[in-house]
């Protein structure tokens, strides 16, 4: 009897259905039946994630009661939120530290307070800064796993003789404006060859100008949105006077040709801009794509009139938090409680090229760092003047908001206080409407 | 007692039902439930973790006073009224050359119609680099005729028409259609033009452009609803509606509000005045059509 395709088509499917489902079993299997398995999402991919599978693999091999799966999950946010609405979310989520706040104002977090204190991890073994982010409303709610601080870096072949290093660096913005102004090259035909700085490279935290200034976006304590306050006006005055500099259609020609930052034909890789505020992972990229570039770090510089401003830079922090619904919030806390171990966390940061958030650091972590700038970092995320974003849930669409008023002031479409007050007018009511949906403003 | 027919119809529809059913199923559950939760929820505040809060119809006073919505809106009629028509044209302009009978038409055809097979990520990409306002393709042309090139994705008032520009190079799947409906227009009606002495522009106006209405009427359609959707490209290509918004469409203010705002209450009622934004221009022009559109093909 003649079988006919279809059939074998059917048969085909299920026996490679049924093959996968025995694999995962078998795979499960070998990996002891009694052991608990826990899920752990994470935003990284790549060389990143690989790093950090490593770091599970160490802890599964560290001991034989849970095991974690590593998955490394794109758009980890939006995943973890949705799967924790639909009652199913992993037990370990590896977020950015902006995302800390929304989860908590929802109450969708396992508060990591009782877990601590348990297990004796506290405050003072963390960088004042970082633990700002990791506790919300008086409970623990995340841990880190990276962080990072932010500082100039100067491309050396470019700096003038008298500011060959760090400590000659420019310390004021007035100094750095005047830097620019000496070392920036135009064509011929007008167009800009060299820029000694522009604000808009890479432009990730044009959010935070303003607290180069003083300035904010959002007091926590009186619950205020500031982002028309004088400081902000005085630094969007400051960003525009860059584009002011070069020319507004010189700029925006010359920013279109820079290539992505993670390739050669970034700007400041390929000798476009001379100086950028990046974070402390611009070593490991210095190495890929410019290995024979002679740079140095130092602090960002502040206002003249503002030497208290000293140190200000911007910080991150990527956090693991397990959402509210987790089915084995003790196994996970076992999980992120190993990665809070000196060893461990000075491992992790070395391989993602970051500093540590711990206030203990060994000397070997420093010695054997990629970047070789690495104690600058580390203070820096010390600094009493560094930020972190607001306690709001809502931060991310307060900034973007800001960085659109820095786009309207750098085209000339309007002035930083016109731009900054309408921005302040069309968030101010958004934030009250959130504050009252949280429940955090009667 | 019951005839074999009607027992066996009986049969019939039950066996009909049951094969519908997965359908049905799936239409009530990922289809149906979706759309009407969406309507209540653009009454609430709902932060996907938060459960809704019911506000009444304060999501939609809102909206009508929001000006970002309003430059929403704006830029995506903006891109709507003229890319619809321009890539219309177009594609009528590239059906009639691709109806002739030349040699090499089939290669023609498919060199036409592969733009439209270039997924849309890969399609912004290589965009991206043709509108460089430095290196690019087309600004190296245009200053090697001496003219000024702009700034087409950092310029406010170049960055749309750059979606313009795409969508008219994408515009391969409509061509097809219209060539498919150039090809079924009746040869007799052209004889008859023949021997009425028609010139080939009065052929055009008179035979292929009347018979090809239903056709255009269709694309017509489908290209504004497609028109008021975009999203991928410029997604992908302008974040954040940059420059200055100018490139803000109400699919993106919509997915923004949704997924990176958590405001799925004011999302779903941004999707609900667009709905009701398109069923209206949808029926209008149904009914303007009334008075251009040939069906009668006798």
């Amino acid at each position: 009897m003649k079988i006919p395709s279809s059939t074998w088509s059917l048969l085909s499917v299920a026996v490679i259905a049924y093959a996968a489902v025995a694999l995962e079993r078998a795979a499960d299997r070998q990996d002891q039946t009694d052991r608990i398995t826990i899920t752990y999402w994470e935003k990284w991919t790549g060389s990143e994630a690989n790093e950090m599978r490593k770091i599970v693999d160490w802890y599964n091999q560290s001991q034989s009661k849970v095991r974690v799966k590593f998955l490394s999950t794109a758009n980890v946010d939006n995943k973890t939120r949705l799967a924790a609405s639909g009652g199913s979310p992993p037990d370990i989520a590896g977020l950015w530290e902006h995302n800390v706040s929304s989860f908590a104002d929802a109450n969708a977090l396992v508060d990591l307070t009782p877990f601590a204190t348990a297990d004796g991890i506290k405050q003072s073994q963390y960088i004042d800064n970082y633990w700002q982010m990791f506790s919300y409303g008086g409970k623990l709610c995340a841990l880190p796993t990276t962080p990072s601080s932010t500082s100039m870096h100067y491309n050396r072949k470019f700096m003038p003789a008298t500011m060959q290093s760090p400590e000659t660096a420019p310390k004021t913005l007035e100094e750095l404006d005047a830097l620019v102004d000496k070392i920036s090259l135009k064509k011929k035909d007008g167009s800009i060859q060299l820029a000694g700085f522009l604000p808009g490279e890479p432009g990730w935290w044009s959010w935070g100008w303003g607290y180069l200034f003083g300035g904010k976006l959002y007091d926590e304590k009186t619950q205020k949105l500031t982002m028309n306050c004088p400081e902000n006006i005085a630094a969007l005055t400051w960003v525009k006077s860059y584009t002011d500099r070069f020319g507004q259609r010189e700029t925006q020609s010359f920013q279109s040709s820079f290539g992505n930052f993670s390739s050669p034909q970034a700007a400041f890789f390929s000798n476009k801009v001379a100086s950028v505020i990046q974070g402390v992972w611009l070593a490991n990229y210095i190495h890929d794509f410019a290995r024979e570039m002679d740079w140095y770090a130092a602090p960002i510089p502040h206002p003249a009139s503002r030497p208290d401003l000293a140190g200000t830079n911007f910080l991150g922090c990527d956090v693991m938090i397990i959402p509210k619904g987790s089915k084995h919030p003790k196994e996970a806390w076992d999980f992120i409680k190993f990665v809070q171990r000196q060893d461990v966390m000075e491992t992790i940061c070395a391989a993602h090229g970051k500093n540590s958030p711990l206030t203990q650091v060994s000397d070997q972590f420093f010695q054997k760092h990629m970047n070789k700038e690495i104690r600058l970092f580390d203070r820096l995320a010390r600094e009493k003047n560094a930020v972190r974003v607001a306690k709001i849930g809502m931060f991310p669409q307060i900034q973007t908001e800001f960085n659109n008023a820095v786009q309207v002031v750098n085209l000339g479409e309007k002035t930083p206080k016109e731009a900054l007050n309408e921005a302040q007018a069309r968030m101010e009511p958004l934030v009250e409407k959130y504050l009252r949906y949280m429940g955090l403003k009667q | 007692m019951k005839s074999p027919r009607t027992h066996f119809r009986k049969v019939e529809s039950i066996n009909g039902y049951l094969f519908a059913l997965p359908y049905i199923f799936g239409f009530l559950a990922l289809t149906a439930y979706p759309v009407l939760y969406s309507f209540y929820l653009s009454f609430t505040n709902y932060s996907v973790l938060k459960s809704p809060q019911w506000v009444g119809i304060e999501n939609y006073r809102e909206l009508f006073t929001d000006d970002v919505f309003h430059t929403a809106i704006k830029n995506t009629f903006i891109y709507m009224l003229t890319a619809v028509p321009l890539g219309t044209v177009m594609a009528i302009l590239l059906a009639l050359l691709l109806n002739t009978k030349v040699r090499g038409m089939a290669f023609y055809r498919t060199l036409f119609f592969i733009p439209s097979l270039v997924p849309l990520i890969a399609t912004a990409m290589l965009w991206m680099w043709v509108f460089n306002g430095e290196y690019g393709l087309l600004n190296d042309g245009l200053r090697r005729i001496g003219v000024t090139a702009p700034n087409w994705m950092g310029d406010p008032a170049w960055a749309k028409w750059t979606l313009v520009i795409m969508a008219v190079w994408g515009t391969g799947n409509a061509m097809v259609i219209y060539l498919a409906g150039l090809q079924d227009i009746p040869q007799n009606l052209y004889e008859a033009a023949d021997l009425d002495g028609a010139s080939p522009w009065k052929k055009t106006k008179a035979v292929t452009l009347p018979m090809l209405s239903p056709v255009i009427m269709f694309n017509g359609i489908m290209g504004m609803i497609g028109g008021l959707q975009q999203f991928a490209l410029p997604y992908v290509m302008f974040p954040g509606g940059a420059p200055a918004r100018s490139t803000l469409f109400v699919s993106m203010y919509l997915f923004d509000n949704a997924f990176n705002n958590q405001r799925m209450g004011f999302a779903s009622a941004i999707g609900w005045v667009m709905f009701i934004i398109t069923l209206i221009l949808t029926l209008t022009a149904l009914k303007v059509s009334d008075k251009f559109v040939v069906y009668d093909r006798s």
